[in-house]
């Protein structure tokens, strides 16, 4: 992996995030830059699918550094984040020590970095290279942990009790995705630059789609991103995503077809729409919108 | 510049326009402002989009927000610019350096060929060249009446039909205006008319119109009947999206308390591993049963009809809910809800059937209340929260409070939305008073009010 120096431009990093295989929209490669230039978190946020994660993985293979990546979910609390103890370690180390050692000894002994488990936040810190760390689905914790959060992006360090303060060795980038599904506390929100990404427009995805299956005839990923715009604009369970975007011009070349006609979108819709009452509506307004087949 | 402003500069435009944000309700600390003017230390200012970019990814830090800046930053920077006009007496419209003003005065501008092109730019969304176009469009036909009417949206609209530029499709092959314009073209270009209008205004009599507060109606609830449904549908996607998790979070736990294993054999560590104290794992929210009543008269029915919508497009998260509409009757439709998706399909579907205006069309709370409680009587859970959505205008109609007591007496927990604000409850006939002592009253006219409701309704325990 070749370490790349922090980019001079906004224009340098859209091409660097271009050859990582990830089109940025002209707000995400500012932001990104932004937070590169000023070392400051970025929150993404966004409907499911518009490549919130993909970003920061972009981000690290442009870099050349290692992306580290908490996956957040209810329930997630500092032991499973940030480090833990290693208590069976510890229980072993105090019971050889058991006769003859005195007091102050073992206790010294016992919470050094030894018995110290890094967990993502606290490994992304103490790493002696640069990371990319990626904090997914923050919005699936509860506020607490968001708290907890705080030290780390404003400072870039992390208080343990027992240990005293560890500083950063190395300053990672910090990229934070939400899907918007609660409200996250504005002191999270204060120290972090803030993205929003929205389905991206019909050229956009028509360029990110001939990235992603390139052998696809280019008037079929037209035909299919106008297709999938529309679908988007019902009022579905769960719109589609970029992500199922490409899944389905994949499905089409491995289908080899040349064209999308009501019988072809009966037979894939399911790629990109996942829910029953959903297939029904989309089948209902989209499907029969389409010519029928070529006889 | 005077050289007063010029030693406030751009530090300080920027502080105002940081005031101008919090005016509007945007939460913006000092760090955010200090953030701003990192940003803009590391971006090219030349660029307008990378400009407003940076302000944005550090000033505003949600949807809402977001919106609310694009607004504000549009209103603020035309304004500033427009007074620094008035300030150094920079004119456009004199007519001696060439320029619009001979393009104006000069030639006839040919308007069969402007219209070709205005919707051509249209059909291009080329910004740069609408907004050319707009400057072009005013000169042209703005000024002919040397004033216009004199009020801005007026104009717009009169300009706009002399271009002959509508969202439908029109005849004549090969012309771009064919195929009907994109809307979200033709409203940027309004946008833009509006603008220039505006600032020629500015230039004729010298000063600058008071700036006006973004409405509250940004950020109401649709009240009208021209509510625009897109509007609606994004709120309801918003909502849902915000308490999809909540939802499954209430799933996902299990009925009974759970020891924490993992947190008491952390806690045991402090007794040399012997579990002294337990943790559990937090007991989960209930998922409530739901009866929601509406008020569906005139008064009140886009937003009960929408908050209808709401309330089912979430109806995950509750264990049933039934649904009754009504005016000086009660009827059930929450089939209605679970037929048809569409909130223009409910809406109809409830105006035709569902039978709730007798003689009058006048609201009649009394018998509502009786008529419901002969309805559900029998099978209104003790657990059941009920919501009732509605001014309490009951047209000088015996509000009969004794039945909603009742009522209120039957069910675990009694709400209810009034969808006016609190400056107009016990006005008029409004009889909210007489039901407040008997449930929790909420006021609920704009999206945030109202997603808070549904956020206590889902997650608070009942008091």
């Amino acid at each position: 992996m070749s370490v790349n120096a922090l980019p001079e431009s906004v224009d340098e990093l859209a091409d660097g995030l271009r050859a990582a295989d990830y089109l940025p929209g002209a707000s995400a490669a500012l932001v990104a830059y932004l937070a590169l230039r000023l070392g400051k978190p970025v929150l993404v946020e966004g409907p499911a699918g518009v490549g919130k994660t993909e970003l920061a993985k972009a981000l690290a293979t442009y870099l050349g550094r290692e992306l580290i990546r908490l996956q957040c979910y209810e329930g997630l609390d500092e032991a499973k984040a940030l480090y833990e103890w290693n208590y069976r370690k510890q229980l072993l180390r105090i019971q050889a020590e058991a006769d003859g050692a005195g007091w102050n000894e073992v206790q010294d002994d016992i919470f050094g970095r030894e018995f110290l488990l890094a967990r993502p936040l606290l490994s992304a810190i103490s790493a002696t290279e640069p990371v990319v760390l990626l904090i997914d689905e923050i919005d699936k914790t509860d506020q607490e942990f968001e708290a907890m959060l705080l030290e780390l992006l404003s400072d870039f360090q992390v208080t343990i009790p027992e240990l005293g303060r560890i500083a950063a060795s190395s300053q990672p980038v910090v990229v934070l995705t939400s899907n918007n599904s609660r409200e996250l506390t504005e002191a999270l929100k204060r120290r972090c630059l803030y993205l929003w990404l929205d389905y991206p427009s019909l050229e956009h995805e028509l360029e990110i789609v001939r990235l992603h299956a390139p052998e696809l005839h280019e008037t079929v990923a037209a035909k299919l991103v106008e297709i999938v715009g529309m679908v988007r604009e019902l009022d579905l369970k769960k719109p589609p995503s970029i992500a199922e975007s490409i899944d389905w011009a994949r499905a089409l070349l491995l289908l080899g077809a040349d064209e999308i006609n009501e019988e072809t979108f009966a037979q894939t819709m399911s790629v990109i729409v996942k829910h029953r009452t959903d297939l029904e509506i989309v089948a209902a307004r989209v499907g029969l919108a389409l010519a029928p087949a070529a006889q | 510049m005077t050289p007063q402003s010029a030693a406030r500069g751009i530090d300080a435009r920027l502080l105002e326009l940081g005031d101008e944000l919090r005016a509007e309700g945007v939460a913006i600390g000092t760090s955010e402002l200090l953030d701003a003017f990192a940003a803009l230390a590391v971006v090219d200012w030349t660029a307008r989009e990378d400009f407003r970019g940076a302000l944005a990814a550090t000033l505003a830090k949600s949807p809402e927000d977001r919106r609310i800046f694009d607004l504000v930053y549009d209103r603020f920077f035309f304004r500033a610019v427009e007074s620094a006009a008035l300030r150094e007496g920079v004119r456009e419209w004199t007519g001696n350096d060439g320029g619009e003003a001979a393009l104006a005065d000069g030639p006839q501008i040919d308007l069969e060929e402007l219209r070709a092109q205005i919707a051509q730019a249209l059909a291009d969304f080329d910004e740069a060249r609408m907004r050319d176009l707009a400057r072009l469009a005013v000169a042209a036909l703005g000024r002919h009446e040397s004033s216009g009417s004199g009020i801005l949206g007026v104009d717009v609209q009169r300009i706009r039909r002399a271009l002959g530029l509508r969202s439908e499709a029109q005849l004549g092959a090969g012309d771009p205006r064919r195929e009907g314009l994109p809307r979200a073209a033709l409203l940027r270009f309004e946008e833009m008319l509006r603008r220039e209008l505006e600032r020629a205004q500015i230039e004729r009599t010298e000063t600058l119109t008071p700036a006006r507060p973004l409405g509250e109606l940004d950020r109401a609830l649709p009240s009208g009947p021209a509510a625009d449904l897109v509007a609606v549908h994004r709120v309801v996607a918003a909502l849902r999206r915000r308490l999809a998790s909540q939802g499954g979070e209430l799933r996902g736990r299990r009925r009974h308390d759970h020891i924490d294993i993992r947190r008491t054999m952390r806690a045991s560590l402090q007794t040399g591993g012997v579990p002294i104290v337990i943790r559990q794992r937090p007991r989960r929210p209930r998922r409530p049963e739901l009866y929601v009543l509406c008020d569906v008269s005139t008064s009140v029915t886009s937003a009960s009809v929408f908050f209808l919508s709401v309330l089912h497009a979430l109806h995950d998260s509750f264990r049933r809910m039934r649904s009754f509409v009504f005016i000086e009757r009660v009827s059930e439709v929450t089939d209605v809800f679970a037929r048809e998706r569409s909130f223009k399909a409910v809406s109809d579907a409830i105006s035709r059937d569902a039978g709730v205006a007798d003689v009058s069309g006048y609201t009649d709370y009394g018998r509502v209340w009786s008529e419901f409680r002969a309805l559900v009587e029998d099978d209104l859970d003790p657990r059941a929260t009920v919501i009732v959505l509605g001014d309490a205008r009951t047209n000088g109609r015996d509000p009969r409070p004794a039945e909603f007591a009742a009522l209120a007496s039957r069910a675990r927990r009694m709400l209810w939305l009034n969808p006016e604000p609190r400056l107009y409850w016990n006005y008029g006939d409004s009889v909210i008073a007489a039901y407040a002592p008997f449930c929790e009253v909420f006021e609920c006219w704009t999206t945030r009010q109202l997603e808070d409701f549904v956020k206590s309704l889902t997650s608070a325990a009942p008091a």
